[in-house]
This record gives C-alpha cells, sequence and structure tokens, in this order.
C-alpha cells in the first residue's frame, strides 16, 4: 500500500448509510449482518424443504396415508391450541424467511453491482476483456442469481397449483392431496416443470449450504472438510427425493388405480380418514 | 537487458490506455520481441522506452519494490489478477509465463471503489480508509523492545503472521464478481484480532474496519475467486473470522470489557 498522499479518500464513498436503526435492527443495515440473514433464513428454508420432502413420501403410501399426513399438519399443537394454530404459525415464519431471504439476496446483488459499475460490467456482470477465468467460482455459485428467481417464480406457481387449485379447476379437490399431486404431475408439461424447478433448488442449496458457514463464521479445520459434503449431501437428497414425484408419477407409480374411496368426499374426507385408521399403526 | 540465452519471445500486447480518471479508455495493440528472461514489468518498461523514443506517451502502470512484498504493482493479465501464475504477484511474473505468438490483454484491477488514474494505475486509497478507521497504536520509535516481552502463543503467531502476509495490492477486489473486498479487510482484522497486542480494541477496531469496507465495496458471495487470485494466497477461514468477529462485536456488551 503505497498510494499514501497529502489528500484522504480521493474516493468517494460508492455507498452511503443512513441514520443508524436501534438495536437488533441496525445489524441488518450491513451487508455482513445481511449476510448471517440470508445465511439463518437459509438454514430454516433448507429445514422446510426436507420436511416437505420427507412428509410427501407419504405419496407412495396411498391416498388414505396422504391424508393422514396432510390432516396431522393441522394438527400439530395437539388439543393446546386451536385447530391449525401452530400450522398457521409455521407458514407466517416461513413466509417471513423467505421474504429475508429475498430481500438480503436482492439487496446485496444490488450493492455488488453497485461496486462493479465501470468495471467493464457485461450483463450485470463483471468482465475483463481478457477473458475471466473463473478459478474458484463453482457454476452453482455463479449462478445464485438465476437459480433463486427460478425457485421463487416455482414456488408461486407451486402454491397456485397444489394449495389454491388455479389450474387443476374442478379436479382440485381440497383435503385429498393425492388426488391433486396424481392429476397435476400426470401431466408432463407439469411434471417437467416439477423437475427443472427442483434442479434449480437442489443447484441452489449446494452453494447455499456451504456458503452459509463462510457468512456465519462457522470455520473450524476439525470439520471444514465436511461442509462441502455437507452441502453435497444435503443437494443430493433434495434432488432425488423431490425429483422422484415427477418422475415416478409419470412411470405410473402413483396412480389411482387401487383407489377404494371415491375422489371428491371432500368434507372430512369420512372415507379416507376411516381407511387411514383401519390401517392401524 | 536482453535474454540470456540470446532468444526471443513474440507477443501481441493489448493495453488498457485511459488518458485520466473521467477520459474513455480503450485498448492499444503493441508487439513486442521479448527475453522470456525478463519479467512482466520489465517488458512494460521496455515498450515504454520504446514509446518515449517515439514521442508517445508511456504506459502508466504501478510499481515498486518489483519483490513482491509491497502490493504497489498489479494488473489483469489475460482477465486475472497478477497473471497467470498462482501466488505470484504482478512484478515477480516473468515471460517465460508465455509463449511465443501469445496474445497478452493488459488491463486495470476494476472495480467503483478502485477508479483507473491513468491506464493501468487505479487509486487502491479505499483500502488505505478501511485501515485508517482501524485505529492507530502509538510505539516509542527508539530502541527495540525485547523480542518477547509480550508472550504470543505459537498457534496464534503462525496465524497472525499468515494473515499479515496480505500485502494490500487489491487483487481480491479485482477477481472478485461483487468487487467486495472482504479477503483484504478479513487478513487485516485478523492480523490484529489473534494477537494479544490487539486484544484491547479488538471489536470496535472489526467494527469499524467492516463497516468502512461496506461503503465502498460489494457483499461476498463466497465464490472465493479472491484467494486464488491472491499473491499471498490468504485464506477463504479469515473471512469467516472476521464474519464472525464483526456480529460478536455488534451483539456483545463491550461497555463492561472497557472497549467502547
Amino acid at each position: 500500500m503505497a498510494q499514501t498522499t497529502g489528500e484522504r479518500y480521493r474516493v468517494a464513498p460508492v455507498h452511503r448509510r443512513g441514520r443508524e436503526w436501534p438495536f437488533p435492527l441496525n445489524l441488518y443495515q450491513t451487508a455482513v449482518g445481511r449476510k448471517w440473514v440470508m445465511a439463518l433464513t437459509g438454514i430454516g428454508l433448507i429445514g422446510f424443504v426436507l420436511a416437505h420432502m420427507v412428509g410427501n413420501l407419504h405419496v407412495y403410501e396411498g391416498p388414505a396415508r396422504m391424508h393422514e399426513y396432510a390432516e396431522s399438519l393441522r394438527t400439530i399443537g395437539g388439543g393446546l391450541v386451536p385447530k391449525a394454530t401452530v400450522l398457521w404459525l409455521l407458514r407466517l415464519g416461513l413466509l417471513s424467511m423467505f421474504v429475508l431471504h429475498l430481500h438480503s439476496a436482492i439487496s446485496l446483488s444490488r450493492m455488488s453491482r453497485a461496486s462493479s459499475e465501470n468495471a467493464g460490467l457485461v450483463s450485470g456482470a463483471k468482465k475483463y476483456a481478457g477473458g475471466r477465468e473463473h478459478l474458484a467460482a463453482t457454476y452453482a455459485s455463479r449462478t445464485m442469481r438465476w437459480t433463486g428467481p427460478i425457485i421463487a417464480l416455482f414456488i408461486l406457481y407451486h402454491l397456485a397449483d397444489l394449495t389454491w387449485g388455479w389450474w387443476l379447476g374442478d379436479d382440485f379437490v381440497a383435503g385429498d392431496p393425492y388426488h391433486n399431486v396424481y392429476t397435476s404431475l400426470s401431466t408432463l408439461p407439469v411434471a417437467i416443470l416439477y423437475i427443472v424447478a427442483n434442479v434449480a433448488l437442489a443447484w441452489h442449496i449446494f452453494h447455499g449450504a456451504w456458503s452459509m458457514f463462510q457468512s456465519l463464521g462457522v470455520n473450524n479445520p476439525h470439520y471444514n472438510h465436511l461442509r462441502r459434503s455437507l452441502a453435497t449431501l444435503l443437494a443430493g437428497l433434495i434432488l432425488v427425493g423431490n425429483l422422484s414425484f415427477p418422475i415416478l408419477t409419470q412411470a405410473g407409480l402413483v396412480d389411482e388405480d387401487n383407489r377404494t374411496c371415491p375422489v371428491g368426499e371432500v368434507e372430512g374426507n369420512d372415507c379416507l380418514a376411516e381407511q387411514a385408521e383401519g390401517h392401524g399403526d | 537487458m536482453s535474454g540470456t540465452h540470446g532468444e526471443t519471445i513474440n507477443v501481441t500486447l493489448k493495453v488498457w490506455r485511459q488518458a485520466g480518471p473521467d477520459a474513455p479508455g480503450d485498448f492499444e495493440v503493441h508487439r513486442q520481441a521479448i527475453s522470456p528472461d525478463a519479467s512482466f514489468l520489465e517488458m512494460l518498461d521496455l515498450l515504454n522506452e520504446e514509446l518515449n523514443a517515439a514521442g508517445k506517451e508511456p504506459i502508466a502502470f504501478e510499481s515498486d519494490c518489483r519483490e513482491g512484498i509491497c502490493g504497489t504493482c498489479g494488473v489483469m493479465v489475460n482477465g486475472r489478477a497478477h497473471g497467470p501464475q498462482k501466488a505470484t504477484a504482478t512484478c515477480q511474473l516473468h515471460m517465460r509465463e508465455f509463449r511465443d505468438g501469445d496474445e497478452i490483454v493488459v488491463e486495470p484491477f476494476r472495480a467503483a471503489g478502485f477508479p483507473v488514474i491513468r491506464d493501468l494505475a487505479v487509486d487502491r486509497s479505499p483500502l488505505d480508509a478501511i485501515i485508517e478507521s482501524g485505529g492507530y497504536i502509538s510505539v516509542n520509535a527508539g530502541a527495540a523492545s525485547d523480542a518477547n516481552l509480550t508472550p504470543v502463543p505459537r498457534a496464534a503467531a503462525d496465524q497472525a503472521f499468515d494473515a499479515a502476509a496480505c500485502i494490500g495490492c487489491g487483487a481480491c477486489v479485482a477477481a472478485c464478481p461483487n468487487s467486495a473486498a472482504q479477503l483484504f479487510t478479513s487478513a487485516k482484522v485478523g492480523h490484529l484480532g489473534l494477537l494479544p497486542q490487539g486484544q484491547a480494541e479488538r471489536w470496535s477496531r472489526t467494527e469499524a474496519m467492516v463497516e468502512t469496507m461496506e461503503q465502498f465495496f460489494g457483499s461476498c458471495t463466497n465464490h472465493g475467486e479472491c484467494t486464488e487470485a491472491c499473491p499471498k494466497e490468504i485464506s477463504l477461514d479469515f473471512i469467516a473470522l472476521m464474519n464472525r468477529d464483526y456480529m460478536k462485536a455488534k451483539v456483545r456488551n463491550r461497555a463492561l470489557t472497557g472497549q467502547h
């Protein structure tokens, strides 16, 4: 650093921060703090994705079991609180994590972009005429800003598809998730969409689940070599689990041939509930 | 400065020329016959002599010690900070790394926090601003103090020394797709924060340096390009340490431990 001159700070700050918010909100005003938020919400979201995937494996046990699982989500908390209270709290938590994850990502990308202004930007990415060689950055790390929006758009589609039933129309039967999943995923374009989105999700997690350790400063020679393996394992599990639904439905493993309860008996779904009970533990 | 074996290689240089901070810049092409034993900067020196002789403006680039320890030099060579050789500053890069007929693109380090002064010289004073915000110490510049006056555990000394190897060249910022200065700042924060002498102001220093860094540079996304570009191979572990220390600095009760 041999650039000492009489003038101080010849370079004007690229980013200016406004008034400091009260603790702990001020943590979110800094980029390092925002990365903490991104990492922590990332952990929560990965937890959700895993639970969602494991829960959905019930689809391979048939309509009754699937219904029982869906019903069990509403009764988390037992008799302590009114039905579905805990489920709604979880949904609210999930939504907040999602919003924070998205906001931190977007604002930090903008910060980085502004920091690279006049730096030979080519379609938003810093580019050198000499040809930029990525030496360490993985394909996954460089495409976080693409896989992220793909996942976000997919989640909206997915909610409209299987929670609100927008596209299934009369085929959508509330309280019969097995039927809805089967009806949706047995359409080839929809199955392909689910496959593409889940590849993007696994890709995103492959970098994210490694990166979060660095962002949180969780770094220890005892286990550093395991961080990449854990990220790979998580991404792999989610990839295999989530891709199995569209692929096995297309392959005919999920179908309604052996269905004994008629589709459409929605209210309480007594037939499905009885079957689930009769199934025993 | 002729080659020891009398051999030369012919290279085509595409060099970034820019008359001033706000002037538009463009590439200028020069053909050079050069000994493979010449250093990269000597090759530029020779080219500048030719330009001088022809009455043209020489190429502005920075260098000082030319032995890889001052951090003054630094250009992008074929899209890589400090060129193709790993763990090497531009001044220690030699033309033997190139082959006859190669085209070599030479550009300044790019980042909004590093505005171009002229040609290949950029203003890296934001790095100085980060150092300044870390505070200062008063050291009696008289006789050297006893070597073992302050005992330093071996592990801390080793780790601090690894961090202190940072020469502040800015290659990490140049190589970073986000133009983040995390590797530089974390090396400086880590260097002082790991030593017993640096404990008293560990938290306020970390906080101030990180927040100054964030005024000029981008946000780290853990690509790891910085470590690859670093002539001193500073480890990404220091970034993790800084992220942790920063959060500790923000949440711990510093008043109780006598730190502002």
